[in-house]
């Protein structure tokens, strides 16, 4: 049942894991934690209700310095740079010339460099990609020797805050650096579960010392990737190799809130072509949110017809809900198709399943909101 | 007397007794995790020793399950459509899938007894 494969990465974590009672899958080339004993439905819950640990050092991170840093990169993403604050985080794509994404991932303005964290399974093509482009004015270098943490759920900051206050008002999206109990890190109020919650980089010495100190906190337990994994789809969030690749566009991922103000009148990005026509006349297909009426889960690659019974389209991600304890989805299907509340059916084994479009996010979010001064 | 495959089903029948109950290790359960949706075969439904007689979703994927014997299924377990949990609590119990008439009886000789399927998992991990 078990790939066996030995040369695959450990992050510095690995035997914590298995200490934790991990089962460990090979996941984008690491050995890596999908659940621990307490299995996915507990401990996706335990993330809604109280806080989670993750591990998520087998994600890239990457920092971006040169004197044209901020304007050499603004050719390579559909976001505005230029109009991001300093220690604020911006989610984009690296998008090919025909708009096709790449790779999807956070960006956070540093006072001299970006920092990027990308996907552990496109990390080398990011890599690869950001040589081609930048090569030369850039220094590009690979943060390997730094661990990254995810601190997600509604008591995160609580729990955080014990060890550094100055986090607790930290807004949404943005970044700061603080000590926890003499650890150096830098944590951003971000994630990939809907929750409030932290991603806090350390360096690979201290990363042991900081999982220690935090678990240590009589509300947090650790959490493997299949939680994060029903996390994100009940959050509505798009999962690169499932729901993005690199023949889909931002417009037809329904990602076009990502797509900045002055890049949506000017272009100036790889494959701005093709995105400012869609953005125009539309895309041809649309990512959209599904409910199954039954309780079978449609998983990815099922097809979807509409209520006459004609193909229009295909799911990219689909599994069980914990939270709302039914079946949901993702997928794409042909732009007409895509409108709110209509009937559709999903093949599973042969059977059709009746389903209904709906919008995403399935779970309303928790994101932490500055409270607004008057 | 509960044999097992290497599939991971185990088939146990009493002595004189007509029908074979049929389900998933406690081993299948494990490597599964929490079990939300299971497709039972239909009454009457005749199936081949190793035919896809069931399928069972857990939260991260869909699994076949196989008979391990030929036969016609008399009955299913109802309570598994509520209650799909019974797989992860009681995999050798009542989290039974099937009930099965063997029309082979010597089918059940060449699967493994639970010394055997012991040695077998031990060999995987």
């Amino acid at each position: 049942m078990e790939e066996e494969v030995s040369d695959l990465n450990k992050t510095v974590l690995f035997d914590w894991h298995r200490s934790k009672g991990a089962k460990i899958v090979p996941f984008a080339g690491y050995h890596m934690p999908v659940y621990y004993g307490n299995g996915i439905l507990k401990e996706h819950l335990h993330t809604r209700r109280k806080v989670s640990l993750f591990d998520i050092s087998h994600m890239g991170q990457i920092e971006l310095k040169g004197p044209n840093v901020y304007s050499d990169f603004e050719a390579l993403v559909p976001a505005d740079v230029f109009d991001l604050a300093e220690n604020h985080c911006r989610y984009t794509q690296f998008t090919n010339d025909r708009g096709g994404i790449i790779d999807d991932f956070i960006v956070t303005k540093q006072s001299d460099s970006l920092n990027l964290v990308v996907n552990a399974a496109c990390k080398m093509k990011d890599f690869t990609h950001l040589k081609a482009h930048l090569e030369g004015s850039i220094e590009i270098e690979k943060l390997d020797n730094y661990a990254l943490l995810a601190l997600q759920g509604p008591q995160s900051a609580e729990v955080l805050s014990k060890f550094c206050p100055e986090i607790k008002n930290l807004a949404f999206m943005t970044k700061q650096n603080a000590l926890i109990k003499g650890i150096n890190a830098n944590i951003s109020r971000s994630g990939y579960t809907g929750e409030d919650g932290f991603e806090i980089s350390v360096k690979n010495s201290d990363c042991l010392d900081l999982v220690d100190i935090l678990t240590s906190e009589p509300d947090v337990e650790p959490a493997g990737l299949g939680a994060r994994d029903t996390l994100r789809l009940e959050a509505g969030l798009c999962l690169y190799g499932n729901d993005l690749d690199e023949s889909i566009t931002p417009v037809e991922a329904n990602l076009t809130w990502t797509i900045g103000k002055q890049k949506r009148l000017e272009g100036g990005f790889l494959g701005d072509d093709k995105i400012l026509s869609q953005l125009r006349d539309g895309p041809e297909k649309k990512r959209i949110g599904i409910c199954l009426s039954g309780k079978v889960p449609a998983r990815s690659g099922a097809d979807i017809l509409d209520g006459e019974g004609s193909s229009i389209g295909t799911i990219s991600s689909g599994g069980y809900s914990p939270t709302l304890q039914k079946p949901i989805a993702m997928g794409y299907v042909t732009l007409n198709s895509a409108k709110l509340n209509e009937k559709i059916q999903i093949i599973v084994r042969k059977k059709r399943l009746e389903a209904t479009i709906i919008k995403t996010p399935f779970v309303e979010p928790n994101y932490y909101k500055t409270s607004k001064k008057k | 007397m509960i044999k097992y495959t290497k599939q991971h089903e185990w088939v146990a029948i009493n002595d004189g007794d007509e029908k074979a109950a049929v389900g998933i290790t406690d081993y299948a359960q494990k490597q599964l995790g929490d079990i939300v949706y299971v497709e039972l075969p239909g009454i009457g439904v005749k199936v081949n020793k190793g035919d896809e007689a069931a399928v069972v979703e857990s939260v991260k994927a869909a699994a076949e399950v196989y008979s391990p014997i030929s036969g016609e299924i008399l009955e299913v377990n109802e309570n598994l459509a509520d209650s799909p949990e019974l797989i992860n609590n009681e995999a050798e119990a009542n989290g039974w899938f099937f009930k099965l008439a063997p029309s082979e009886e010597s089918e059940l000789e060449e699967l493994m007894d639970k010394e055997g399927y012991d040695k077998y998992i031990g060999g995987l991990d």
